[in-house]
């Protein structure tokens, strides 16, 4: 392969402080080389945008909790079928697309990394399964750890050398990513038809607390190096009122800030749905602005904001007690699926009505967090897909950063109460391109620790998005409906410095790696784990240890990442 | 003499997967197994008899053996060259076998189908119409004080569930028998019925009437009639009282339920009944799925095609309608003009009128052993089988993936499904391009 060069486009790499240069970007060996080539193929970006390619930190794509949302949702991919076409396999679309059309679909808005959130490590043989099925794109994912006997055990008998090693052994016999916390202590309550409502609430039997759970996971995360900060979804979701959660739980590990060297120590995620203020349905507000001051006056917690988009979409999470929650208010059917000694999870389709005044707060919250939090590098834009909306909805998203009257033209049309109560009128900031760039890329590679994904600097991978978007003839403040059509079909999509998209069309297809840390733990520390926990892993979990544990080559294309900072 | 212990090996023989069966090998056979029951026992016993070691291929009225290259370039043409074929099983094998006979449906069209759209296919409707209130056998295990079994028979059907996952095991929070409270609904005074606390005998087809009943009384309505499904109404809110006070239960249903008069309205009174009663408790519901991977199968299709059975490819891309899209459906309506069959033996499990068509159709057959449906095909080609001499991914019927183990080679010469469905994958691409 001699190559390829990128010619004449205007790049946005926002982690190498290039914003907007007309430059040629040389790609050789499935990375990003300094030039020249010679004989290199050559691609035209002339009065085109060049951005490293997208990267996702919160996108439920792949697992048990996915597969029961397609399993219930026949009525959703009926509006959106794909056909077999050449190298593109068949599928269905629209809220919980089929792992192939997944693929494509990130591809086609020059997304190539992806990271599921959300995997109960007992099952994550199934989550791996599907990313493998998943084409192009490198994905990764995160095992549940906030509600683990194990690691409350631990943290009761105050024992935690035995919970560090264990949180490692765990990353590794499951082949995780990051240390994923939801809803501490509540999951395991709701296993027995329960609630946590504070940080300080006991978990029944346990009587351990969520705080003591997110500051020993923060610990061992540190410790452990591992490439991601702790990956939090907070008590309280979706409850009016639950800012004050929100600020408690990114301030219950401030003091151990200081290990990081300034990077943010935990990821506080979808912060839209714990972003309410008030006390009842009927006064719920946005509690942006508190959480917006709070990250604007303390750097070491960061967040997505899990946006919502409205229309018909299919809400997933592993807080199953939420999801019950979701269902009696909505009335929609449900689905529960709670896995023995670690998690649950709960589905629920849902519509976000433009007319339903907390619909419409919550859509005002997710653009007033994005827009009130002054650094960009620490309010990620995801849409907790499909929580909130498809990640197909990106482009949506994007233009309402980028365009105070696209927002303006929604707000018009949203409820009148919710708009009066809402600050998002008075807001008007504007996104640049490279802000854009780094919310949807360079932060959330430099957040997962993926120091050669999410910039163009020689030796990153050849991860390229071309959008057709000409910034000296386009003001995304005008003419934001031009930006939507960009950035919904990249005219290239470069991955591993191979064209996999043209102009919004599939054109080749490739296996991409799945990431999974390898935390450092001794033979002999290794051991003493096994021996300590192989009895009580046979008295409460239903398959044995060796059958638990995920061989490597179970994977398809595993790459292990090693411990970083 | 050669000694292997195999540990922890997965049974694949029902949908309890139970995964902790430690296998003696000595000079190429097992010698002893511990841990299986009856039916697992069985399996190992009798793998070897009825083998097919060799493809064949139909002359006339019997088979002559040929090469798997043969076969298999036969079966592609087959497939290649028929308008609307069915694929079907997908039950007894692997979910990466599944995944390829899934784009092999892509590629030559028609329907491709599982053994659910005749067995739990109800339940899986269920779930798209109402939900479903589930979890992972080790909450049952843990925590569940009361056990409700409808329509099945764990001991003949799964004989290890209820000491393994349920009534009788051990748990965290729940230690022994005495602390569950067993239950049986039934038409029949089954084994299972014989151990329980307390046994519903009820009217065979009623089971509609009962379940909805018992949402009556749930819901704090009160039920005027003296007598439901042949029960006292006296019973029925005794019953619904229990269901209510428990801490944490569950309730199992079988084919007594999914296969009965009502099939998927009854399952739609059983899942909103168990939703209902999470307002007061926590209650949970689980199919007790019969084959090992069954439940894989689901799963696959589901992540391929967004449905779990019954998918039809015929436009190239999927749609799903059970009534239009299974197997009983286009057989019925004489539309299929070829069918491949994977580790399945539908002329013996079929109505007969349908088997009946099936016989008239081009038949290629996959499958370890000699059954009706490889009698009556015109290409079988023989595979290993998972679990005992290949590996592979399977689910229990809870949704918990195992990967199975390879416990002795397979017969000389014979391949495993994922290889024999590469090579078809493979050939009808060649013939398609
Ligand atoms: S209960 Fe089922 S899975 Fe378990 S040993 Fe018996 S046949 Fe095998």
């Amino acid at each position: 392969m001699s190559g390829l060069v990128i010619r004449n486009g205007l790049v946005y790499d926002p982690l190498n402080r290039v914003e907007g240069e007309r430059m040629d970007i040389y790609v050789k060996d499935g990375r990003i080389v300094e030039g020249p080539l010679k004989n290199a193929e050559e691609v035209d970006a002339s009065h085109m945008v060049i951005m490293p390619g997208g990267v996702d930190v919160h996108s439920h794509i792949a697992g048990t909790k996915v597969n029961v949302g397609r399993l219930m949702r026949p009525e959703d991919h009926v509006k959106d079928v794909l056909p077999r076409s050449g190298l593109r396999r068949a599928g269905v679309g629209h809220s919980v697309p089929t792992t192939y059309i997944t693929g494509y679909r990130y591809v086609e808005m020059g997304y190539t990394t992806v990271f599921e959130p959300a995997t109960p490590p007992l099952k994550t043989r199934h989550t791996h399964e599907e990313l493998d099925e998943t084409p192009i794109i490198d994905k990764g994912c995160f095992p549940l750890m906030g509600n683990n006997w194990f690691i409350m055990d631990y943290i009761r008998e105050n024992k935690y050398e035995e919970c560090r090693d264990y949180v490692a052994w765990l990353l590794e016999a499951v082949k995780g990513y990051a240390v994923k916390i939801v809803n501490p202590g509540g999951v395991e309550a709701w296993a027995w038809g329960k609630y946590i409502t504070y940080l300080d609430e006991p978990v029944p039997w346990f009587e351990i607390t969520p705080r003591e759970i997110i500051r020993w996971l923060c610990k061992i995360n540190l410790e452990l190096k591992n490439p991601h900060p702790i990956h939090v979804h907070t008590n309280n979701m979706a409850k009016p009122g639950n800012y004050e959660t929100t600020i408690e739980t990114m301030d219950s590990v401030k003091d151990m800030a200081s290990t990081s060297n300034g990077q943010p120590i935990i990821h506080v995620t979808h912060v839209q749905f714990t972003g309410r203020s008030g006390t009842s349905w009927i006064n719920v507000g946005s509690g942006a602005p508190e959480i917006a001051e709070y990250l604007n006056q303390n750097q070491h917690a960061e967040i997505d904001v899990g946006q919502i988009v409205f229309g018909d979409t299919t809400t997933m999470t592993a807080d199953g007690s939420f999801q019950f929650l979701l269902h009696l208010l909505s009335g929609n059917k449900w689905a529960n699926s709670d896995v023995e000694v670690e998690t649950g999870a709960g589905v629920v389709p849902f519509r976000y009505r433009k007319g339903n005044y907390v619909n419409a707060i919550q859509w005002g919250i997710g653009l007033e967090l994005a827009l009130l939090v002054k650094d960009p590098w620490r309010v990620q834009m995801t849409t907790d897909h499909p929580n909130g909306g498809p990640f197909t909805e990106y482009p949506k998203v994007i233009s309402w950063l980028m365009s105070r009257r696209a927002r303006k033209r929604l707000l018009r049309k949203i409820n009148s109460t919710a708009r009066r109560r809402l600050h998002l009128e008075d807001v008007d900031r504007e996104y640049s391109l490279n802000e854009v760039a780094v919310v949807t890329r360079a932060a959330q590679a430099k957040s997962l620790g993926l120091a050669w994904k999410g910039h163009l600097a020689p030796g990153a991978d050849a991860d390229i998005a071309v959008y057709n978007l000409d910034p000296k003839q386009v003001d995304p403040s005008r003419d934001y409906l031009k930006v939507r059509k960009a950035f919904r079909k990249a005219t290239y999509t470069i991955k591993d410095g191979s064209i996999v998209c043209k102009d919004g069309e599939i054109v080749s297809s490739m296996l991409g790696r799945t990431y999974w840390v390898k935390p450092p733990l001794s033979k002999e520390a290794r051991e003493s784990l096994i021996s300590n926990i192989s009895g009580k892993f046979r008295e409460y979990y239903t398959v044995g240890l060796d059958n638990y544990v995920i061989e490597d080559e179970y994977l398809a294309n595993p790459h292990v990442v090693a411990p970083a900072r | 003499m050669i000694e292997v212990l195999i540990r922890g090996a997965v049974c694949t023989v029902c949908g309890c997967c139970c995964d902790d069966l430690n296998v003696e090998v000595t000079d190429g056979r097992v010698e002893r197994v511990e841990n299986a029951c009856s039916l697992a026992l069985s399996k190992f016993k009798h793998y070897s008899s009825e083998r097919i070691l060799k493809p064949l291929m139909r002359v006339g009225n019997g088979f002559k053996e040929t090469s798997y290259k043969e076969a298999i370039q036969e079966s592609a043409r087959l497939l290649v060259n028929s308008n609307y074929p069915v694929l079907w099983g997908w039950c007894l094998t692997s979910c990466e076998a599944v995944e390829l006979g899934l784009e092999l449906a892509e590629l030559v069209g028609g329907v491709i189908d599982n053994n659910s759209s005749v067995c739990h296919g109800p339940g899986l409707i269920g779930v798209q119409d109402i939900g479903i209130s589930g979890c992972s056998l080790g909450e049952v295990k843990n925590r569940a004080d009361l056990i409700l079994y409808w329509g099945s028979n764990p001991v003949n059907a799964h004989p290890r569930h209820m000491a393994r996952y349920t009534a009788l095991a051990k748990g965290r929070f729940v230690a022994s028998r005495r602390e569950r409270k067993l239950i049986v609904v039934d038409v029949r005074r089954t084994e299972t019925a014989k151990l329980a606390d307390e046994f519903y005998q009820i009217e065979p087809n009623s089971d509609y009437e009962l379940l909805t009943a018992l949402r009556c009384a749930v819901n704090g309505e009160e039920i005027e009639l003296s007598t439901v499904s042949g029960l006292p109404v006296e019973r029925v809110e005794e019953l619904a009282d229990a269901l209510i006070s428990c801490r944490f239960g569950v309730l199992f249903y079988g084919l007594g339920l999914t296969m009965t008069y009502g099939k998927s309205r009854n399952l739609d009174a059983a899942l909103s009944l168990v939703r209902d009663l999470n307002r007061k408790t926590k209650f949970l519901i689980m199919p007790m799925r019969g084959h090992f991977n069954v439940t894989g199968s689901n799963e696959v299709f589901t992540w391929v095609t967004g449905y779990p059975f019954g998918v039809d490819l015929s436009k190239g891309y999927p749609e799903y309608n059970p009534g239009i899209t299974t197997i009983s459906d286009v057989l019925r309506r004489g539309e299929c003009d070829a069918a491949l069959i994977v580790a399945s033996d539908p002329i013996a499990h079929l109505p007969s009128t349908l088997a009946e068509t099936l016989k008239k159709i081009p038949l290629i057959t996959i499958d370890p052993h000699r059954t009706p449906t490889t009698e009556a095909s015109q290409i079988v080609i023989p595979s290993a089988i998972i679990g005992l001499e290949s590996t592979g991914t399977v689910y229990r019927m809870d949704g918990v993936p195992l990967e199975c183990k390879r416990i002795l080679d397979p017969p000389p010469g014979v391949k495993t499904d994922v290889e024999i469905m590469s090579d078809l994958l493979s050939r009808v691409k060649e013939l398609l391009t």
